[in-house]
């Protein structure tokens, strides 16, 4: 069990490695800004540069760190959720019901605006039908909502297929990119961040009766947690930090599921750390990956969602093999 | 004054439709053992965690020092009565401390971490179930007997004055059933805690609690001295099989025919 000071240190330490992936987001891309332009263009003064980190570098440095902490928070509430250390943000259709919105909007060529407005609606009605269906017979335990949300989510999958199928050619790149997971597509970089702060401030007070939820729903309850009413908390934050992320960026794979591990392998599994360290390192690594989609073949960009799964791979298979049995 | 620590009222405890226990009314005071004997199905464990507060009754009601446990906020039952489930699976690591650690939750405030003390509180849980050592393991490491062990020092790290065990002795060893129901009897004797157990051991029963309750599991239900009830007549209609009792130094041994 990490001590409180042990955790402020690790969080220290990560608040440190987010500063760093922004300050490496700011400066690199097709067009290089000094350290020192960046420091000005920070702080408000006219300068080389600055047009370039404040218009586009920093709102997209926000944005995709807001998601990666979404994503990374979602996935670790609802790997408690279900008790499944194999769950996802994803796992439960929010993804698929945003993707559909999303296709629905390219295809009838809405504009930018009407795409998020449709991928929110999208990944809301997926939300409502899983709990819905879930909760059905008021038993809702984790295997049916589990199934549940699979089920809706393979629904989903074959609508976005099927509309991927009958779109125009030229339609068909920004499809894919959106379902891959893009940064470049993200509109304001606000909603997000606020979504990530509003999560995160409401998830931590219950992060210790989270700890018990982990260790099943009768233990917590005798151990005096009103498990009922955490649980239905639980699925609406982790979902709705789910359709603010994927509003904002489409749905970038990995980070929700990998973030949460790497941090539990790291320092454990208590969710006062393991929430807040989830956020900072989930963040830091879109920011990274997104710096990286923009540069590796500039001027063309990659979608993230690529690249996150290209690093987190490697690194999570490199940690699983060096934990102690 | 002598409040019991638990009170069933005119309980009753349905499954789908079937009714396991009807009207039964029990009252378990400080210092008091109870064990509850039945065959597999009859609705032990039901009615274990229905008076724990887990589970809504179908009618009547169960207080908590005189509280309708249905109407208490789930972390003041857990300062009431501590439970112990049969199942413990874990998906997630964790080490035995920090599992132990877990039963000082209703203690601690939303935002406070435990103390040194809790610590403390929980070492000395856990050499008292022989866990000392162990502290740093990761629980997917223990063995059945170790885990059950820990689960009965989570217990023990909650300190509430009432303790209901669904199966205590469960993967334990011959040395371990008799250390947990030592100290379980000590707990009762010495710190006034009363316990209800779920129990698969006449004979056990018999030597360890004070008053048995049988269920027959349609409804039906009996209550008495340990000397009383717990017979070869009453055990042998209870599990349908027929036994024989052997008297030896005061204890009582119930043998298969």
């Amino acid at each position: 069990m990490p001590t409180r000071r042990r955790a402020i240190l690790i969080l220290s330490a990560l608040c440190l490695l987010a500063v760093g992936s922004f300050m490496l987001a700011l400066t690199v891309g097709s067009f290089k800004v000094a350290y020192a332009d960046v420091f000005a263009a920070l702080l408000g003064r006219e300068g080389g540069g600055g047009d370039v980190v404040l218009q586009l570098r920093l709102p997209r440095a926000i944005a995709g760190f807001a998601c990666g902490g979404l994503l990374a928070l979602a996935g670790a509430l609802m790997q408690v959720l279900l008790r499944n250390p194999l769950a996802d943000p994803y796992v439960l259709g929010i993804s698929g019901g945003a993707g559909v919105g999303a296709m629905f909007a390219i295809l009838i060529g809405l504009p930018v605006l009407g795409i998020d407005g449709l991928a929110f609606a999208g990944a809301l009605g997926a939300m409502f039908i899983v709990f819905g269906l879930a909760h059905g017979d008021g038993s809702w335990t984790q295997t049916r909502l589990l199934l549940t949300g699979v089920i809706v989510a393979a629904g989903c999958g074959a609508l976005v297929a099927l509309m991927l199928a009958i779109a125009e050619e030229h339609k068909l790149r920004g499809m894919l990119f959106w379902l891959m997971g893009d940064l470049g597509q993200s509109s304001q970089w606000w909603p997000p961040l606020a979504a990530l702060v509003v999560a995160l401030t409401l998830a931590m007070p219950f992060a210790r009766e989270l700890n018990l939820l982990s260790r099943g729903m009768m233990q917590a309850q005798a151990l005096g947690v009103a498990v009922d009413r955490l649980r239905y908390a639980i699925y609406l934050l982790a979902s709705l930090a789910t359709a603010a992320s994927v509003t904002t960026a489409g749905s970038i794979g990995f980070v929700g599921l990998v973030v949460p591990h790497l941090v539990r392998l790291a320092t454990g599994n208590d969710q006062r750390l393991l929430l807040p360290a989830s956020v900072l390192a989930g963040g830091s690594l879109l920011v990274l990956a997104d710096t990286l989609a923009r540069t590796l073949i500039a001027p063309q960009q990659l979608p993230v969602g690529v690249l996150t799964a290209l690093i987190g791979v490697p690194v999570f298979l490199f940690l699983l093999s060096r934990q102690p049995k | 004054m002598n409040q019991p620590l638990i009170e069933a009222r005119q309980l009753r405890v349905t499954i789908g439709d079937k009714a396991i226990i009807d009207r039964l009314n029990l009252g378990v005071a400080s210092g008091e053992r109870l064990a509850i004997l039945g065959r597999n199905g009859a609705g032990k464990s039901t009615l274990l965690s229905t008076l724990a507060g887990l589970r809504k009754p179908a009618s009547g009601a169960v207080l908590l020092e005189g509280e309708d446990a249905a109407l208490l906020h789930p972390r003041q039952a857990a300062l009431r009565r501590a439970w112990l489930g049969q199942f413990q699976n874990d998906p997630f690591g964790s080490t035995v401390l920090e599992t132990a650690l877990t039963g000082r939750h209703p203690h601690l405030g939303r935002w406070d971490w435990e103390s040194t003390r809790d610590a403390e509180l929980a070492r000395g849980a856990l050499r008292a179930v022989g866990l000392a050592g162990m502290e740093e393991r990761q629980i997917h490491t223990l063995s059945g007997g170790e885990r059950q062990r820990l689960a009965i020092a989570t217990l023990l790290t909650q300190a509430a004055p009432l303790y209901l065990l669904d199966e205590p002795l469960s993967h334990l060893d011959l040395n371990h059933q008799m250390a947990v129901l030592e100290l379980f009897a000590g707990t009762a004797r010495d710190c006034g805690a009363g316990v209800i157990m779920v129990l698969h051991d006449p004979a056990l029963a018999h030597r360890f609690c004070d008053r048995a309750l049988l269920v027959y599991g349609d409804g039906q239900t009996r209550l008495g001295p340990v000397d009383d009830i717990l017979t070869a007549a009453t055990l042998s209609e209870l599990y349908g099989y027929g036994l024989r009792q052997i008297e030896d130094r005061g204890h009582r041994c119930f043998i298969p025919e």
